[in-house]
């Protein structure tokens, strides 16, 4: 198993003959997964190396059955594309455009629960999925991870890779990493992934990357006394970050003393989960958690 | 992006939202001359980007234009929490009667608008929720229906607002709520929104943040960017299209990622250092990107040392070395650097850098071993490399 994508993952790339778009496809693709389609309005027709393109979500879906999307289109028009997606009844929907504005996002979000509630969004503003060894989507890096236990869920990209790398270092291979995206309206968020890790049988150990600002892990925390079983491992992001300062991500700023590193690191720990101080430390936790488990 | 009091006023002001006739003073005499065309007494408000106004002396009554004078010369130079004061509002003075709260902020846990009203107003919002509960009302907005008037009305009941101001508050709510959505707001607060003797509900002071994602949107927000009264560095960043944030240490810090970046920041800190700013040279940055962020780093006088921490997805650290040696060339620093490259073309990278031999650049391999090498090396021990 792994979860999200996998060997069953039919791919459609919204955005594939532009720059960003088609090189990563590719990409996708020569790690093996499959990709069946791609949209880009007015170049319906085309073909990028073989792939079909077609002009509309909804004429890629009728000709090539993707289950999977990923959204590579400017921010300006990346919120209709995800709309367009689900409205063809695309399940999954990995969203890597950077700078969508926080209204359309809410837009998003509030469409997809009222008339697509089947439909699950992650990102925007994230690198994507990857399951090593089955399937990529998005940009990670993956020939940093390798096949394994771990399911890491982070809002960060690079700290992700950096993550990996001290895993793989440690002789930890991960089942699926998901970047859930550094915006302020994620369509995912860390409790709807900790839960699919929940129920993956390949998952031993999670690993919860997380950041300065808003109360997601604080939730997760919660979640995860609650209801999960298998050890979690957190690292978080900005413990020396000011207060007031957006720090790159447009969802990372501390407003008065809500969104600190610190009490999100205290929260974590008081409802019983590890939480690492250095990327490094995220692999040694790891390891003493699972022997722990075991 | 924050506003200053005035320019959330003028936003409230399109949308119906009642404000205070005022107006905006560079200097004493445009003051004083604000006083005579609005009549005394008026009030003299500092204009920063930054909160507790009153308690740092930067709101003061004036009952004539000898009070004004006094009061805008000193306000104008004072300093609040770190930010010089440039500009003043003068405002006619209002008769309060009683003082409310209102707010549409963007609630990241729900993902939806959540307006908050309370009959309580004119202290710190934390201070209403803990102290009277009872009296803050909390409603999610379901962002396709919007905020109807209905609901704004068992909103201001909710949180207690007097009978006969009941539709005033709710009309005030409403307002604020396109505020928040045709102005692509993130926060939209009123405190305090007051009700006159006259049972007038009008705005008495501002807070707009909003959001830069959606500029693109609003050409006319562009008279809102405050360059003057952002930090230069700050601001030059901005132009260059780079993440940067002005921190108090001496050791300049560069990454790829804001997660990394921040990663990064705290790791120096746990080695005993501290980080100068961070900066997040984004995904995919070229040479001549690394270049500019190199020499925005360096003319910060305060930075002793300077660490690059790369982990390469669509980064490529070839780019990243092209950079730095581009901007050693046309820069020549003095200062040791450490760089650390991992990920995409980060043996390639190594290798430029290798084949450059920049003066004082230590290539380091893990991200704790190049933060304590940075750390040593900004107080000033001789490190072999």
């Amino acid at each position: 198993m792994s979860i999200l994508v996998g060997e069953q993952t039919r791919l459609c790339v919204a955005g594939i003959t532009g720059r960003e778009g088609s090189f990563h496809t590719l990409n996708n693709r020569a790690y093996g997964t499959n990709v069946v389609s791609g949209v880009t309005p007015g170049k319906g027709g085309q073909e990028l190396e073989g792939i079909p393109v077609f002009n509309t979500f909804a004429e890629a879906v009728a000709q090539t059955n993707p289950n999977t999307a990923m959204i590579f289109v400017p921010a300006r028009f990346a919120a209709d594309s995800i709309l367009e997606a689900a409205a063809a009844g695309i399940e999954l929907i990995v969203a890597i455009t950077e700078g969508i504005p926080a209204h359309d996002e809410l837009r998003v979000v509030a469409t997809l629960r009222e008339r697509y509630p089947g439909t699950r969004l992650i990102g925007p503003n994230c690198p994507g999925v990857l399951s090593p060894g089955k399937a990529n989507v998005g940009i990670i890096p993956a020939a940093v991870f390798e096949p394994g236990g771990v399911g890491v869920v982070s809002r960060s990209g690079t700290l992700t890779y950096q993550i990996g790398k001290e895993l793989v270092s440690n002789g930890f291979g991960c089942s699926t990493i998901v970047g859930i995206g550094g915006d302020p309206v994620p369509g995912s968020n860390f409790v709807e992934i900790l839960e699919l890790f929940a129920q993956d049988d390949e998952t031993e150990l999670i690993v919860m990357a997380g950041e300065i600002g808003g109360s997601a892990e604080e939730e997760a925390a919660l979640f995860i006394e609650q209801h999960l079983s298998k050890p979690v491992v957190a690292y978080i992001a900005g413990f020396t970050a000011p207060e007031g300062k957006t720090m790159g991500h447009a969802g990372a700023i501390v407003s008065g003393s809500a969104g600190t590193a610190q009490a999100k690191a205290e929260a974590l720990e008081s409802h019983g989960v590890a939480v690492a101080r250095t990327p490094a430390q995220v692999a040694e936790l790891a390891a003493a958690r699972l022997a722990k488990a075991r | 992006m924050d506003l200053l009091e005035h320019q959330g006023k003028e936003l409230f002001r399109r949308h119906g939202l009642a404000v205070s006739e005022g107006a905006v003073a560079n200097n004493v005499e445009e003051a004083v001359a604000a006083g005579r065309q609005l009549g005394y007494p008026v009030v003299v408000k500092a204009q920063v980007l930054t909160g507790g106004r009153g308690k740092a002396g930067g709101v003061k009554l004036a009952g004539n234009e000898q009070e004004l004078r006094d009061h805008a010369a000193r306000i104008l130079g004072l300093e609040i929490r770190g930010h010089r004061v440039k500009k003043l509002w003068i405002e006619r003075a209002s008769e309060i009667a009683s003082e409310y709260y209102a707010a549409v902020l963007l609630d990241r846990s729900a993902r939806a608008p959540l307006v908050m009203f309370s009959s309580e107003g004119g202290v710190e919002i934390e201070e209403v929720a803990r102290r009277h509960p009872e009296k803050l009302a909390r409603r999610h907005i379901n962002y396709l229906a919007g905020l109807g008037e209905e609901e704004a009305v068992q909103i201001a009941r909710a949180g207690q607002a007097a009978e006969d101001v009941i539709d005033g508050v709710a009309k005030a709510l409403c307002s604020l709520y396109e505020v928040f959505c045709e102005e692509d707001a993130t926060l939209a607060e009123i405190n305090p929104l007051i009700v006159t003797p006259e049972r007038e509900v009008r705005a008495l002071d501002a807070k707009v943040t909003l959001d830069d994602n959606a500029r693109f949107r609003h050409p006319d927000h562009e008279a809102y960017a405050n360059l003057d009264l952002i930090d230069p560095l700050e601001r030059r960043a901005k132009e260059e299209g780079v993440q940067y944030v002005q921190l108090d240490g001496d050791i300049g810090i560069l990454g790829n990622g804001a997660g990394l970046v921040m990663s990064t920041l705290d790791v120096v800190a746990q080695a005993g250092g501290r980080p100068a700013n961070f900066l997040d040279a984004g995904g995919g940055a070229n040479a001549e990107k690394i270049r500019q962020a190199t020499e925005l780093i360096l003319s910060n006088p305060a930075v002793k040392a300077v660490l690059f921490n790369i982990f390469g997805g669509i980064t490529r650290c070839d780019e990243v070395a092209k950079g730095l040696i581009e901007a050693f060339s046309a820069l020549n620093p003095t200062l040791p650097f450490v760089v650390r490259l991992d990920g995409t073309n980060a043996e390639e990278g190594r290798r430029l850098l290798a084949e450059a031999n920049l003066p004082g650049v230590h290539p380091a391999s893990g991200m704790e071993e190049a933060a304590k090498l940075v750390v040593a090396l900004a107080g000033g021990q001789e490190v072999k490399g």
